[in-house]
């Protein structure tokens, strides 16, 4: 464990020099949650949740920690990890060291995670500065978000050890942007027809934004589990596959 | 003490194709063991086996006593690996590489910074300490690629190819800095083509061509036992039609000129000019372990 908090300390060396990107992601959240609130909310109605109607942004916003989440960590186990895994050879310079295969992916898995993290907690001081949370529940909210960053870390890691070129990135993204804009963020499972509502829940973005805007409303129920359940499988899973690709890949 | 590293029928295959096929080797502690051979014969392979990041397919083999298979991060403790393309970390600065070097073999940030400081001046890269790795020059990268190797105080250091692709002031002072690492007890494992590098700098080499070790020994001997003392490069104009086996020498054509080996180059040369055979450029040398590797394989090292 403390080997793999190495690899947390090199990346945090690496963008120490380089805030501005951690930074720009910050501002994010505040454009959309104006952009939600001023502009677009003004032209929904209230939807209902759980038999509440609330309005559109509360409905809207706890969606966006989940993708935020999702998106600190899809960056950095995409573009980041293909670069020191294929082109800078990073790994190759970590693995003479005591330093084992677990620990370089545990630790890129923990740093994904921590970006994550940190982008869904900025929407969450957001959130609660714009007066959107309606549960003390809300303060379980970071644990959630880190347990999606996490989940898309794992998966995104072990699906980025098949690129072979910066061109296939967009393969990558291809999969993610529909995620994004179907998985319950903007609307409601129920507006799906019945037959498509189980694709949806299939998918693992929809499982984030149940989870979070049910801790921001206080609707936790027996189906919060299951996401739960949902998306540590999709740790292990992922932690799995990416951790054998990896070996292929570095130690033969 | 056991050996630095020992090797027993070392055999490395990719699918169909054997990169390292059976070979033995011994490397004493101490010692200064240089792999010679042509790109491809198998040196990196050998390498990445004893770093113990590349298992082996098959044979026996004991880094510093321990098994890579089983022992791989003590064995990783002990030893500096400079890997051939340097792989320095890029969004890191010169001296910051050094240090989460350290924090890898588990340095506290302390120790890592005075040793970082210490290694700076050794690959006298002091004056760099805060530049960003992309604007060193070749020979600077693969000096600070040393330094991180010694942030551990190793006892054993592998280089694979140290400087290739460097000019030749970058290499001398390369050199003189391994010198120094074999000056303090260090044992050094080397891959190069360059049989002037394995000159400098090995006790005992090997000689590997496609996948296999073709011979071994020290620079000395191995020039004894495979060619004569002296070569004699002699050229004659491409229309000329000359005959040398009438001298009794092992001679070698090459596309551009012929090699003459014999223990006394200027006799040779001043038999070939009385007989009529006066090359239009001459040059006698001492016999080196390219010309060893040309007389055990017939080719060269460097193409």
């Amino acid at each position: 464990m403390m080997a793999s908090w190495l690899l947390v300390e090199r990346n945090l060396l690496s963008y120490r020099r380089t805030p501005a990107v951690l930074l720009s992601a910050m501002f994010e959240p505040f454009i959309f949650l104006f952009g939600l609130g001023v502009g677009l909310g003004k032209l929904i109605e209230d939807v209902e949740w759980h038999g509440d109607a609330i309005s559109y942004p509360a409905f809207v916003a706890p969606g966006l920690i989940a993708v935020a989440a999702m998106n600190g960590a899809l960056f950095e186990m995409s573009f980041n990890f293909y670069f020191k895994l294929r082109e800078s050879k990073t790994y190759d310079a970590v693995l003479a060291t005591p330093l084992s295969l677990r620990n370089v992916v545990d630790g890129e898995l923990s740093w994904a995670m921590l970006r994550g993290g940190l982008y869904s907690i900025v929407f969450l001081v957001a959130l609660a500065l714009f007066g959107l949370l309606a549960s003390w529940w809300s303060v379980l909210i970071p644990f959630a978000a880190l347990l999606v960053g996490l989940g898309f870390a794992s998966l995104a890691s072990w699906a980025t050890t098949f690129v072979r070129g910066w061109q296939d990135f967009d393969l990558f993204f291809l999969a993610t942007q529909p995620l994004f804009v179907l998985s319950t963020t903007f609307f409601a499972l129920e507006v799906y027809p019945e037959w498509a509502r189980p694709i949806v829940q299939a998918t693992p973005l929809y499982h984030g934004v149940d989870l979070i805007r049910d801790l921001a409303r206080g609707t936790l129920a027996w189906s919060s589990v299951g996401n739960v359940a949902y998306l540590c499988a999709m740790v292990a899973v992922g932690r799995a596959l990416a951790t054998r690709r990896s070996a292929q890949l570095l130690t033969t | 003490m056991a050996m630095a590293v020992e090797a027993r029928s070392l055999t490395k295959r990719f699918g169909e194709f054997t990169a390292v096929d059976g070979i033995d080797l011994t490397v004493e502690r101490g010692e200064s063991f240089a792999m010679l051979g042509p790109n491809g014969a198998g040196k990196s392979s050998t390498m990445r086996m004893i770093s113990t990041v590349s298992p082996a397919t098959s044979g026996q083999l004991s880094v510093l006593g321990l098994d890579p298979a089983t022992d791989g991060q003590a064995i990783r403790s002990r030893m500096g690996v400079v890997a051939q393309d340097d792989n320095l970390d890029d969004a890191l600065t010169v001296r910051e590489n050094i240090m989460i070097y350290g924090r890898y073999f588990g340095l506290s940030w302390a120790a890592a910074r005075s040793k970082a400081d210490e290694l700076l001046q050794f690959a006298q890269l002091e004056d760099r300490s805060g530049a960003q790795v992309n604007s060193l020059s070749g020979g600077m990268k693969r000096r600070l690629a040393i330094a991180r190797a010694l942030v551990n105080d190793p006892d054993l250091v592998l280089l694979d190819e140290p400087t290739t692709g460097l000019d030749p002031q970058a290499r001398h002072l390369l050199w003189e800095r391994l010198y120094q690492l074999k000056e303090r007890g260090v044992t050094l494992v080397l891959t190069t083509h360059y049989m002037d590098e394995a000159e400098q700098l090995s006790d005992r080499l090997v000689v590997m061509d496609q996948a296999r070790i073709v011979a071994e020994g020290s620079p000395s001997s191995l020039i004894a036992e495979h060619v004569s003392k002296e070569v004699l490069e002699i050229r004659y104009p491409a229309e000329a039609n000359v005959d040398l086996a009438d001298l009794g020498l092992r001679t070698e054509e090459l596309a551009d000129r012929t090699l003459i080996y014999t223990d006394r180059g200027e006799d040779t040369l001043a038999v070939l000019v009385n007989s009529g055979r006066t090359p239009s450029s001459s040059l006698v040398r001492r016999a080196s372990l390219e010309d060893v590797f040309l007389a055990l394989t017939g080719r060269r090292l460097v193409e």
